[in-house]
């Protein structure tokens, strides 16, 4: 496998917020329910870390809220991609392989989740709960964000499903579960890897949302929740651009920095997306162990070859040109 | 007959992931003559699809073409790593007809559409309904409904697909058109027609000449005035469809012939043995002849030195065994003798 | 001989109504016992389904199948488990017939346990190779990726072996492999039927494969079975005009049929 550029780039954001999410608690080391100051002090007001950002309505280090914030938005999208993720996979793999009536009633079951405005469902019932937690919050946020997830694995699945290996295993005397997760699974774990990053952004949104509504979690500061204060208390109004300003940024950068991993693995499992990159013509090296197979590239059945290639002249660089790499 | 083609010691390789070139064609050389079907054959990793793409300009990443020249009807390029193609080449003088064209076909799009894209592609000075009045009046001329170019690619068979986007890509005259494994998804009625169609397209002179690329032996001789063998990034035989049917001139030739199963009597009767082992790696070929491991009529010269072209440039056999015995027929049992002392 | 196999108008219609697709007409024939037999036809004339049928991974919709003078036509998941020790296949495309991820330790370990006892499935595995011309410690730690076409086909025919299937089911088994291999192939299906007496049936759209196989031969077109017999028949005096047409169009390597007919 190799990664592009656009992989390091995203891969090292992504880092960097959770080193900000995870560490940056203990670093920063002030509570985020502690007033320093008072309403809305400037950055550098004060000594420390803690000043960085200066103070919001209530006094309290935008800063320290920040980092616990952002540890509480990545908790929360973890949780619930995992949930979300986990739950599309089965539903997906099952209706995918399975076919017949029971595909028809999975994804008949999947289309009317997704019909419900799910931002309506988790409204309702964040508001319905005795008390909001970060982890009610992502069992609601994953329970309704997995059709997306079964849907794409249902796909996956399905043209898996015409494989000859898989008949190859049945008249192995496979049985149904052991197809599934050895013959099925193997062959779209790194869609499932794409989807669940997606998933993890997708929460992490819907949690600001939630939170920025008033409906986030009750007892532990957010992104959103420190958007919503801000907005409730007039940080626009008064010109203190420091509290809303940072968390904006911050969600900005989770949710970028996760699509653009998700993005350029797609380039690494799916290398008909890579772009044509043009590798210097190295001088013939000694003799190795290289096949032979490299030779004859096969005409691959659905290839977008297209019209141009039938002609090829004008096929310019970085178009596909109909699987060449083996 | 006045030359058509002369492409002399073409090679080409691939680049693996790793940097290392592997040479999927060595040092060919290939002459043809107008009106000319040259059928190549050779086995799956032989290289005769890649010949096609060096010879028709089409050599994309990782395949990178490294040196030779290629003269066709008077004009000439040479080949290097640059891989710079004068537009006017590809389409007016050499035209590929490539391997799984009929699968990728945009299902949302009328076949004439086609007709318009290769017209944009190569910059022609013809227009759209200019070329689409020419492609409906060559179908007709070619006994194909015009109207199939008003299709959608479902509503037509695999033949009929075949058969139209051969017609479309030489509407600009190719001299020479390559046609790679053009009818290996093909049902043999259909395989048929495609074959006779381009024997009627270069009878009209839409062309000068085909290279037919196929590992179909039987359909190669049915199509082809001479055939090329090639073993391993080489041509190791090329003479006329039917000494290489009945006669050839390389151990290889006759034991891959051998192993051709045709609906004839004896077929039913006979026990037929295939060459053991595997075409070698072409990242490391063996010495001398490549061909040496896996032959029985193997000598002490054969591993040593590389053999020379016996013959003339259109009929040639690269064999240090028939250099040596002219007047002999080689014997398939002979070739095939060393099956039992070859690992795989 | 007995016939080991009997395909009474059995049928096969994917879909219904105005989008009902006839993929199997109704075909009726036997399979002899430790013969060969070809089912010949051209893309599209329902000789993969006639397979997936007669190996049970098909359920079909009209018509019965016997084995072994029992009934097959429709099986329970057990009975299939039983009826997949008589009856195994080899397919077409010996890239996708592999679970990529998979070592050819693994491939094969997998249907040893059709087999009950562990020490004869070990036993039958290394026997298996060894009629495919393979030494086990050469090829089980392999992954798909590090055989060629023709020794990955070899390995599945193996698999196929260890069962020690009465009925053994080539569907295009030979097709994507070259000429030279593929006649090694298919030397290893005639070996079988010679020395261990196994029944095979293969489907192929290659007369010239079938005619070297075969003593019996199965015509399909567009779902109807149209011609059977034995392959001198078949091949030689042709009676459908199907056939005909089919032989007709069918290159010839050494001068044209008529010539060679005696």
């Amino acid at each position: 496998m190799r990664f592009s550029g656009r992989f390091y780039f995203g891969a090292t954001l992504v880092i960097l917020v959770l080193l900000v999410g995870f560490i940056g608690p203990f670093i920063v080391g002030v509570d985020p329910n502690a007033s320093i100051g008072g309403l809305y002090d400037k950055p550098g007001t004060g000594p420390g870390m803690q000043w960085w950002l200066g103070t919001d309505n209530e006094g309290q280090s935008v800063m320290s809220n920040l980092v616990y914030g952002t540890r509480t938005s990545l908790l929360v999208g973890l949780i619930a991609g995992i949930i979300a993720s986990s739950i599309g996979l089965v539903i997906g793999l099952i209706a995918g392989y399975a076919g017949g009536m029971l595909e028809e009633i999975l994804m008949g079951l999947t289309n009317i989740v997704l019909a419900i405005p799910s931002i309506v469902i988790v409204i309702l019932l964040s508001v319905s709960l005795p008390r909001r937690d970060i982890f009610t919050l992502a069992l609601v946020i994953g329970i309704t964000a997995w059709p997306w997830t079964a849907r794409a694995v249902r796909a996956q699945a399905t043209s898996v499903r015409t494989r000859e290996h898989i008949e190859v295993a049945k008249m192995s005397g496979a049985k149904f579960w052991s197809i599934l997760a050895w013959d099925v699974l193997p062959y779209l774990l790194s869609y499932v890897v794409m989807a669940f990053v997606l998933q993890v952004a997708s929460a992490i949104l819907t949690e600001s949302s939630l939170s920025m509504l008033g409906l986030g979690p009750s007892n532990i500061v957010s992104i959103g929740m420190m958007l919503n204060w801000a907005l409730a208390w007039g940080s626009i109004r008064v010109g203190a651009w420091w509290a809303f300003i940072p968390p904006t940024v911050m969600l900005t950068l989770i949710a970028f920095s996760l699509y653009l991993v998700q993005s350029s693995l797609d380039e690494v499992f799916n290398p008909r997306l890579r772009r044509g990159k043009k590798r210097k013509l190295v001088p013939a090296a000694s003799g190795g162990a290289a096949t032979a197979e490299i030779d004859e590239p096969e005409g691959e059945p659905g290839a977008s070859v297209g019209p141009a290639a039938l002609m090829s002249a004008t096929v310019a660089e970085g178009k596909d040109s109909g699987g060449t790499t083996q | 007959m006045s030359r058509l083609l002369e492409a002399t010691n073409l090679n080409a390789a691939y680049l693996t992931p790793e940097g290392r070139e592997v040479k999927a064609v060595d040092d060919v050389s290939l002459y043809i003559d107008e009106g000319e079907i040259l059928g190549c054959a050779g086995e799956s990793g032989c290289g005769k699809s890649t010949l096609g793409n060096v010879l028709a300009l089409t050599a994309r990443p990782p395949l990178y073409p490294i040196s030779g020249r290629i003269t066709i009807d008077g004009q000439t390029i040479s080949l290097d790593r640059e891989n710079k193609v004068p537009r006017t080449w590809r389409g007016e003088v050499v035209s590929m007809l490539p391997q799984g064209a009929l699968n990728s076909l945009s299902p949302t799009a009328r076949i004439r559409n086609l007709v318009g894209d290769v017209m944009k592609a190569h910059d022609a000075k013809m227009g759209k309904d200019e070329a689409l009045d020419r492609a409906r009046d060559r179908m007709k001329e070619l006994g194909l409904p015009p109207r199939a170019l008003d299709a959608y690619p479902h509503e037509l068979s695999g033949g009929m697909k075949q058969r139209v986007i051969t017609v479309i890509s030489t509407l600009l005259n190719p001299k020479l058109l390559i046609a790679d494994e053009p009818t290996s998804a093909l049902d043999v009625s259909s395989q048929r027609a495609l074959v006779e169609m381009l024997r009627e397209m270069l009878n009209q002179g839409i062309m000068k000449g085909v290279i037919f690329v196929t590992h179909d032996l039987p359909l190669l001789k049915s199509i082809s005035d001479r055939i090329a063998v090639m073993y391993a990034g080489q041509i190791v035989e090329v003479a006329s469809a039917e000494t290489i049917a009945d006669n050839a001139r390389h151990p290889y030739s006759t034991a891959l012939l051998n192993a051709v199963l045709a609906p004839e009597p004896d077929t039913l009767v006979k026990r037929v043995e295939g060459i053991r082992g595997a075409p070698p790696s072409l990242a490391k070929p063996p010495s001398g002849c490549r061909f040496h491991p896996r032959c029985g009529l193997v000598m002490d010269i054969c591993s040593a030195k590389q053999p020379a072209p016996v013959g003339t440039d259109l009929e040639f056999a690269c064999c240090h065994w028939t250099a040596q015995h002219p007047d002999q027929v080689i014997r398939v049992e002979d070739v095939l003798a060393r099956n039992d002392e070859v690992e795989e | 001989m007995a016939a080991l196999l009997k395909a009474n108008n059995i049928q096969k219609t994917f879909g219904h109504g105005k989008n009902a697709v006839h993929a199997v007409k109704g075909a009726t024939f036997e399979l002899e016992e430790g013969t060969i037999t070809a089912v010949v036809g051209e893309s599209g004339s329902g000789k993969s389904t006639l397979a997936r049928l007669v190996l049970g991974l098909l359920p079909s919709t009209g018509g019965t199948l016997e084995f072994d003078g029992r009934d097959v036509t429709k099986l329970s998941f057990m009975e299939s488990q039983r009826y997949w020790r008589d009856v195994q296949a080899v397919f077409q495309d010996p890239f996708s017939a592999f679970n990529q991820f998979f070592t050819v330790q693994r491939l094969l370990g997998r249907s040893m346990k059709l087999i009950e006892d562990k020490k004869e499935a070990t036993e039958r595995m290394h026997e298996a190779l060894g009629h495919v011309g393979f030494e086990a410690s050469d090829v089980l730690k392999k992954h798909p990726h590090e055989l060629s076409g023709g020794q990955r086909q070899r390995i599945m025919i193996a698999r196929a072996l260890m069962m020690r299937p009465k009925l053994l089911l080539a569907d295009e088994a030979t097709s994507m492999l070259d000429a030279s291999l593929r006649v090694n192939v298919l030397n290893v299906l005639r070996d079988l039927r010679d020395n261990l007496g196994t029944t095979v049936m293969i489907i192929t759209h290659d007369i010239g494969q079938a005619c070297y196989v075969a003593e019996q031969m199965l015509v399909m077109e567009k779902g109807d079975m149209v011609e059977q017999g034995s392959s001198k028949e078949v091949v030689f005096n042709p009676q459908h005009t199907y056939t005909k047409q089919l032989l007709a169009d069918v290159p010839k390597l050494h001068g044209e049929l008529g010539e060679m007919v005696h």
